[in-house]
């Protein structure tokens, strides 16, 4: 068998050697193309400050060269590898049952992290940042990975918990825990008053309202200065209590070291966070997931298959987009709300159109509709951009390489699959008494 | 005679300035299977989709069980006790085979499993498939399902849109065996619309022959066979 694979792969190999040389070819001609005006050409102040054109055709020449040999080397190993797809469906059903063993052992992981020798101040703030994009992904893979909306201006929502709890807190001395559920309520709010207009809206039309959307919101929050103090943000804002006692270096009796005893140090208060964001995000798991198994999350993922053969079973369609907008804008407004607490200062800056693309980004590779998937995408983005800090602006070069890489070699996100919510003899609801009979 | 299950009276639709049909009426009465057939872009399918309010009867009335649905949005409608098998099948492609059938009992708020149970012995092969994504079946298994999940929400009537789309003649004849089996012995009534008119006629208990949006003939299934104008503008002139 593995004879005759080969046997094919070196009869195919002159076909695959000068399909590549023609491909690499016209790759070279598209970048001598882009490049002679782009690189070759260059405006300069000369020492007289006049503008003079500098001519670089060396560069040019390294650039197109590299194309050639870029596009010469993927194509002949695509070409290679191409014989071997069969694999792939045995590598997906090992990768399936990889992942029952993975996402427990990133739980553990997870809720032992503070506990862990080593773990210092540095990792616990980048445990949060991580922990609150994976949030982040899951409350946008509701409408994005099951509703199938794809929402560009995801932020906005992020914002308005942000700002909700900001103004609540500071305004009118409201606790965290009462100002958590109202942020989340004025974010589902505004994930309606945005659902209404794009009831109609579909793909890439409906990306671009979306997009148009978050940026209203920053604008709005940029402008309007006496409520939300403009691109000064808002400052003082409540740092969280330990339900009610705060985290104080005194060591008290009314602060968290006095009640307990302990020696007071700042890190109680960012394991308390820590914690805070993982039950946050794990709310947000425990919700999609049941949510999912409902008749409202199987109508969700029904409407991103097909939206006229929904309405043909009597899907009310407007309610099922709204309540997708409004529970993956509620996730959203939570996460703000937990932004806000924890920096102690929000302005716009914090909520531009790239945060958007970043989550939108963690749902695709995850693999839309995956909460595993999307865990993992979360952590080797954020994990990456902080692992490639001393790249400088180089990082983003090399984010870019992995987000293609990752496409190509993955076109479905990481982790592809989908589970069916339900199967005969394992769910109460179809019941157990015609799998006895056997039929059919 | 008792009052009709459906009845469409001279009713006009459009997709913006196209005219899709003009005046047409007819009914089907309980336990009927009846059927509408016609050249490409006759109107058949628009007549189906706007029973079901989406695009809406721009004049005439449509009236379920003697109630006028002419207005009510569409999810009302089909929550009333009818159901539609739309046009191309369109299942749920990536959901499994179970879940596409339970999308279909979803709004109807009856237990499924007895009927789960009904499609399975209609279409034993869904059953065996019953965990495969809808979108990996073949074209005559995804009709199944779409008929299977459009009767899991019990409808006492069924809309069906060219079931015999694209599939083998072995295929069509199960398929349309099925039909008349749910008739004969369940009692549904089923206004089917087709362009395999021969086998659609021979099915029927009536139908009718759309043109350019009119009805232009009606009739019993076997006259109408018998007609020279049907048999040669549908049936290729003898079959």
């Amino acid at each position: 068998m593995s004879g005759e694979v080969a046997a094919i792969t070196m009869a195919n190999r002159p076909a695959v050697a000068a399909a590549a040389m023609k491909d690499a070819a016209i790759t070279a001609l598209v970048a001598a193309g882009l490049f002679i005006p782009i690189v070759g050409l260059r405006t300069d102040v000369g020492a007289d400050g006049a503008l003079f054109v500098r001519q670089r055709w060396d560069d040019v020449a390294i650039l197109v060269v590299l194309a050639f040999f870029g596009r010469l080397g993927l194509v002949t190993w695509r070409g290679l590898r191409g014989e071997r797809r069969p694999a792939s469906a045995a590598r997906a059903e090992a990768l399936r049952r990889a992942g029952t063993f993975v996402a427990p052992l990133l739980l553990g992981l997870a809720v032992a992290l503070p506990f862990i020798p080593g773990t210092g101040r540095y990792e616990l703030d980048l445990g949060i940042l991580v922990l609150t994009y994976v949030m982040l992904g899951w409350g946008l893979n509701i409408v994005v990975g099951l509703a199938g909306l794809l929402d560009l201006g995801y932020v906005a929502f992020y914002a308005v918990g942000a700002y909700s709890y900001a103004l609540l807190a500071t305004t009118f001395g409201l606790s965290f825990w009462i100002c958590l559920p109202l942020a989340g309520i004025m974010a589902a709010f505004w994930g309606i008053l945005l659902g209404f207009p794009v009831l109609r809206l579909r793909g890439d039309y409906l990306a671009i309202v979306t997009l148009a959307f978050g940026e209203i919101i920053r604008v709005v929050l940029i402008n309007w200065v006496s409520l939300t103090g403009g691109p000064n943000g808002i400052t003082g804002i409540p740092r969280p209590t330990f339900f009610g006692l705060p985290f104080s270096m005194s060591g008290e009796p009314g602060t968290f070291a006095g009640f307990f005893g302990i020696e007071p140090s700042p890190v109680h208060r960012v394991i308390f966070l820590y914690y805070l964001i993982l039950a946050l995000a794990l709310l947000t798991n425990w919700v999609s997931i049941r949510m999912r198994r409902q008749p409202l999350g199987r109508a969700w993922e029904a409407m991103r298959e097909d939206e006229i053969a929904c309405r043909s079973l009597g899907i009310n369609i407007r309610n099922t987009k709204l309540t997708a907008f409004a529970i993956g804008a509620m996730f959203g407004g939570f996460a703000g709300a937990f932004f806000a607490t924890r920096q102690g200062f929000i302005s716009p800056e914090s909520f531009t159109f790239i945060e958007s693309a970043i989550i939108l980004a963690i749902v695709v590779l995850g693999g839309m509709g995956s909460q595993i998937g999307i865990a993992i995408a979360a952590m080797v983005m954020i994990g990456g951009f902080e692992v490639f800090r001393d790249l400088d602006e180089y990082r983003m070069l090399v984010f870019g390489g992995v987000m293609v890489l990752i496409m190509v070699v993955r076109p479905r996100g990481l982790v592809g699959s989908r589970t069916p919510t339900v199967a005969l003899g394992t769910r109460r609801a179809i019941g157990a008494e015609h799998v006895g009979q056997g039929r059919g | 005679m008792s009052a009709p299950m459906l009845a469409i009276e001279a009713v006009s639709a459009a997709y913006g300035a196209v005219q899709a049909l003009r005046e047409v009426s007819l009914e089907v009465r309980a336990k009927e299977i009846v059927t509408l057939v016609g050249a490409n872009g006759a109107g058949k399918s628009t007549l189906l989709m706007t029973i079901c309010g989406d695009p809406r009867a721009r004049t005439g009335r449509i009236l379920f069980e003697g109630r006028d649905i002419t207005r009510l949005p569409t999810h009302q409608i089909m929550r009333l006790g009818l159901a539609q098998v739309p046009e191309g099948r369109r299942v749920f492609p990536r959901m499994s085979v179970m879940e596409n059938l339970l999308m279909g009992a979803q709004v109807a708020g009856h237990d499924p499993a007895p009927l789960l149970e009904q499609v399975f012995a209609l279409f034993p092969r869904l059953k065996e498939r019953q965990a495969q994504r809808g979108g990996t079946l073949s074209g005559g298994e995804q009709q199944m399902l779409a008929i299977g999940r459009a009767l899991m929400s019990k409808p006492r009537l069924l809309l069906l849109d060219e079931p015999s789309l694209g599939l083998a003649p072995l295929i069509v004849r199960q398929i349309f065996a099925a039909i008349r089996d749910l008739n004969e012995r369940e009692g549904l009534t089923v206004l089917l619309v087709e362009q395999n008119a021969y086998q659609a006629l021979r099915l029927a208990h009536r139908g009718y022959v759309l043109v350019n949006g009119r009805i232009t003939l009606a009739g019993a299934g076997q006259d109408l066979l018998a007609m020279p104008e049907v048999r040669d503008a549908y049936l290729g002139g003898g079959h």
